[in-house]
């Protein structure tokens, strides 16, 4: 019988998940992906690769769009952290997720999240963007249905909602 | 045969947004790898590391003896293939004495935790005894190669040889006859949510249930009722979101069969997350391929003869393989009128994954290598290459020499809707330097009329459900990748019955609920299921008509279907939908209707051996001008613009349609410019994203995109498909747009900066050596 597989260091993380705080143990080499989806269940945020390539996992720490499949969770203590789920509020729909919904910037959704945490976080740098800042804040979000073209559509008609 | 009523849609001709478009935007959307696992066990699978050889030794023993291990399989634990066609099942699950390319499936571990399923991995003992192994078609075509499958000689998985019209006689009275060697790699569908699996056996009832990514639901059923020996009355397979498919899953696919494996030897529960890298290794896309193509043309651009020889690098297994080398001959046709076409397609086997059915499955890469010479001819004859399309066009209704039906044909209103919104005329030489326009056509199929696996069933079917809550059901095994596909039901139900579209729900794809569908391949969702779901909300429709005459003491004739159904004109008498259906429902209760669709046998294409693959009842048609800037020093190529038009019968939502073509266009600008997989001795050299380049939004042109509606006599309202047509035509108008912009012809796919510079430097040379000549 071979003994079983060691079990990973844990330390106790305390960080802003959509507004709340709260608190965790999570193994000290957990990345906030597997923080996200396993410990605090927000399976909104994704993975689609293995490692920092596609932007699917991409969430909001302290306002800036960030790939949490190579963001150690512990990196958060103390931080604010945002994903898609935290996004609607009060039944509302935010600009971004309407906008996405009506313009069909989203066709499998996989990577919707992703790209609308990207979106969320240029528009809140940049409330006007142009075409190009658009294109070049959102590139490290690749998306294989829709050729980009309504997401652009989309994050623009978002800027243009005011709420 | 007589044409089906065209139906006008009203509900939707602004379109809408896709009904399960909420709960992707907000992150409730669940996908398999999102489904509650909590606890299940871990899946992993060991992989070949060489890629041909005998297995010599497998012991499992070391792995099945560690703690936390519930299950190891390997291929002893099944020895039934699976494949796509009845005659090519030449696959297993996991490994049997031989692997035939690395990364293949040799064994499956389950256990309790990520950490001991890869600690498991490492305890199995794998011992190969290496064989010779092949990468390339010619090297596995090679006389004395080492066979991949015993009952298949030369390493050929399927030879096709047709001739339609008197070919020789074409070439001969042609003004013009060229020859042209293309070649294609091979790319992959890139889908951005990665495979995954959740397998559950009860052993308690023996029933087993899997949620998956498959596209094709009942298909896998059948295939893991097949390797598991089970009964397939105790199996479920649901469809959760899927992130994106484009033939990736059409097949049942190793991984699915394997987790059912380890789920029904653990006698539990078992999630299998795929890495990308993995996701890569299970493949089923677009073969290398190499094409020849010679051309015959009359100075007035007539073609008048067609000779066509490909070969496809198909990978170690059969899988799709016999369909898409008939795709690629088939589809040479339906395009224009060619009075004589030769086609030669190889499939080969070589040790490499096993490709498969691919967005524009067998059509784009001939496609390429067809508009890209007939640009070439109508320079050389000085013909416009608008001139060359108009000069070849059908006559719709019409049958190809190969027997493919062309019942609507929207090309020429395709061909003058893009020269026109891309000022081709005005434009078109005028550019500056290193600027330049090309164009092409292409069309796909509206799903295969004669269906693979002919059972004698409908093509598609759809239940409707109505209850005392007065909202509509609709029950479609057709699942939805992303594509619209439940919304395109929804719409065609609603309109059917002019109800709101808010009253309707869509329940797709789950085998113990929804009625058997061929699945979301061959773009055939819209023409068959659309058909089927209108047909059941007449059905529908008869019923509440009825009840709400009986109620409003008229005659059914008379009553106006909808939210208040009314009396003919001129009556006041109206009654409420909820009215109706409470009338409805009295002595007879629930309402459960059935709408079917059906291929006539007069669509399911020749005769001849091979003659039902590229047969449908509507083929869409599209053209495109891609605007391009080429810079000579680093041979970088950016798309400037697109206009594309495209076909599609009728929008039955335009919102959708625009999304298909928008990214079915990018797409094979991916396929053009960047995209190709790379193996080095076998092993991938590419399975991440950024090794596997697809353009990010910073590179992606601005699409135009127009939407031409022929009315297609049998389509659902008329329409046709929309979600592959346009992808073929962007690779040649891409490189026709380079020889615009800057006098270099390119043979080969993708164009990467490299191979323009290659293609530059060689002019150079050439031009200095022909000065030098000129000198002397």
């Amino acid at each position: 019988m071979h003994a079983p597989a060691p079990q990973p260091k844990k330390r106790l993380l305390r960080l802003r998940l959509n507004g709340r705080w709260r608190e965790d143990a999570v193994a000290e080499k957990a990345l906030l992906v597997d923080y996200l989806r396993e410990v605090a269940h927000l399976t909104g945020v994704k993975t689609g690769c293995d490692g920092g390539e596609c932007g699917a996992c991409t969430v909001l720490v302290d306002g800036e769009a960030v790939p949490s499949c190579i963001t150690l969770a512990v990196r958060c203590e103390g931080r604010d952290v945002e994903t898609i789920e935290g996004l609607a509020t009060q039944g509302r729909l935010n600009r971004l997720q309407r906008a996405f919904h009506e313009k069909l910037g989203t066709q499998c959704g996989f990577c919707t999240p992703g790209m609308i945490m990207a979106a969320e976080a240029l528009l809140r740098r940049n409330p006007t963007p142009s075409d190009v800042e658009i294109r070049t804040a959102l590139s490290g979000n690749l998306c294989r249905c829709t050729g980009y073209v309504k997401i652009i559509e989309s994050v623009k008609a978002a800027a243009e909602t005011t709420s | 045969m007589t044409a089906a009523p065209i139906v006008e849609g009203k509900l939707a001709r602004r379109g809408v947004p896709l009904i399960d478009g909420v709960e992707k935007v907000t992150g409730r959307a669940r996908y398999t790898a999102d489904l509650d696992h909590a606890d299940a066990l871990v899946g992993r699978i060991l992989r070949s590391p060489v890629s041909h050889g005998e297995i010599i030794r497998l012991d499992v023993s070391k792995a099945r003896a560690l703690a936390g291990v519930a299950a190891v399989v390997t291929g002893d634990d099944c020895p039934h293939t699976y494949g796509v066609l009845p005659i090519a099942m030449n696959e297993y699950p996991l490994a049997r004495g031989r692997v035939r390319y690395r990364g293949e499936p040799v064994a499956a571990v389950a256990a309790i935790d990520e950490e001991t399923a890869e600690r498991a991995l490492q305890l199995i003992e794998l011992e190969v005894k290496e064989l010779p192994a092949y990468y390339t078609s010619e090297t596995a075509r090679a006389p004395d190669a080492v066979l991949l499958h015993d009952d298949k000689p030369g390493n050929l998985e399927r030879d096709v040889h047709h001739q339609f019209g008197d070919v020789a006689q074409g070439f001969a009275s042609a003004d013009l006859v060229r020859e042209e060697l293309f070649s294609c790699a091979e790319i992959n569908h890139a889908q951005i949510e990665p495979h995954a699996s959740l397998s559950e056996f009860d052993p308690l009832t023996g029933r087993l249930t899997v949620q998956t990514v498959s596209q094709v639901g009942y298909y896998l059923h059948l295939m893991i009722a097949q390797c598991l020996e089970m009964d397939s009355s105790r199996i479920r397979v649901i469809k959760p979101f899927i992130g994106g498919g484009f033939g990736a899953r059409v097949e049942a696919l190793n991984f699915e069969i394997v987790t059912a494996l380890l789920a029904k030897a653990a006698a539990g529960k078992v999630m299998m997350q795929l890495s990308r890298e993995e996701t890569f290794i299970t493949h089923r896309a677009r073969p290398q391929t190499d094409i020849k193509l010679k051309l015959g043309m009359s100075k007035t651009g007539r073609i008048t003869a067609c000779e066509c020889h490909v070969v496809q690098r198909g990978g170690a297994y059969a899988g799709y393989g016999i369909i898409t080398i008939l795709y690629a001959g088939a589809l040479l046709q339906g395009l224009y009128d060619i009075p004589a076409v030769k086609y030669d397609g190889y499939r080969v086997y070589a040790n490499l994954p096993p490709c498969g059915a691919m967005r524009g499955h067998g059509s784009v890469d001939t496609r390429h290598a067809f508009e890209n010479l007939l640009d070439r001819m109508a320079r050389e004859l000085g013909l416009d290459p608008f001139a060359v399309r108009r000069a070849n066009l059908l006559q719709a209704p019409t049958r190809t020499m190969n027997d493919l039906v062309v019942n609507s044909y929207g090309l020429a209103e395709c061909l003058d809707r893009v020269e026109r919104a891309s000022g081709w005329r005005e434009r078109l030489g005028k550019l500056p330097p290193s600027k330049g326009l090309g164009m092409a056509c292409s069309h796909y199929v509206s799903g295969a009329a004669k269906p693979i696996h002919r059972t004698g069933e409908p093509h598609a079917l759809v239940n409707l459900r109505l209850d005392f809550d007065g909202g509509v059901t609709a029950l479609t095994g057709a699942a939805d990748i992303g594509q619209g596909s439940s919304t395109m039901v929804a719409i065609a139900v609603a309109e059917t019955l002019d109800i709101s579209l808010d009253r309707i729900r869509v329940i797709a794809a789950d085998t113990a609920i929804t009625p058997k569908d061929n699945g979301a391949y061959s773009s055939r969702i819209t023409f068959m299921v659309g058909n089927a779901a209108i047909d059941a909300a007449k059905n529908l429709k008869t019923i509440l008509v009825k009840a709400a005459a009986k109620k409003l003491e008229a005659s059914p004739e008379d009553i106006e279907c909808g939210e208040v159904f009314r009396v003919g004109k001129g009556d006041q008498s109206s009654l409420p939908f909820a009215d109706v259906v409470a009338a409805a429902l009295v002595d007879e209760g629930a309402i459960t209707v059935k709408g079917s669709f059906t291929c006539p046998p007069d669509f399911h294409g020749g005769k001849h051996r091979g003659g039902a693959v590229g047969s449908t009842m509507g083929f869409s048609y599209a053209a495109q001008v891609v605007e391009v800037s080429v810079d000579d020093a680093t041979g970088l190529i950016t798309v400037e613009k697109v206009w594309v038009a495209l076909d599609c019968g009728h929008a039955i939502n335009p919102l959708a349609v625009e999304g298909q073509i928008e990214g079915s266009v990018w797409m094979g600008m991916g396929q053009a410019m960047c995209e190709e997989t790379r193996y080095l001795e076998g092993l991938p050299a590419h399975a991440s994203f950024l090794e596997y380049r697809m353009p990010t939004m910073a590179e992606s042109p601005p699409i135009e995109v127009q939407i031409v509606e022929s009315h297609d006599p049998y389509g659902p309202f008329g329409a046709k498909e929309a979600s592959e047509g346009a992808l073929a035509g962007f690779p040649p108008a891409l490189v026709n747009a380079i020889a615009n912009a800057i006098g270099i012809d390119l043979n080969e796919l993708p164009v990467t900066p490299d191979r323009v510079v290659e293609a530059l430097i060689q002019r150079r040379r050439q031009a200095k050596l022909a000065k030098t000549k000129a000198a002397s």
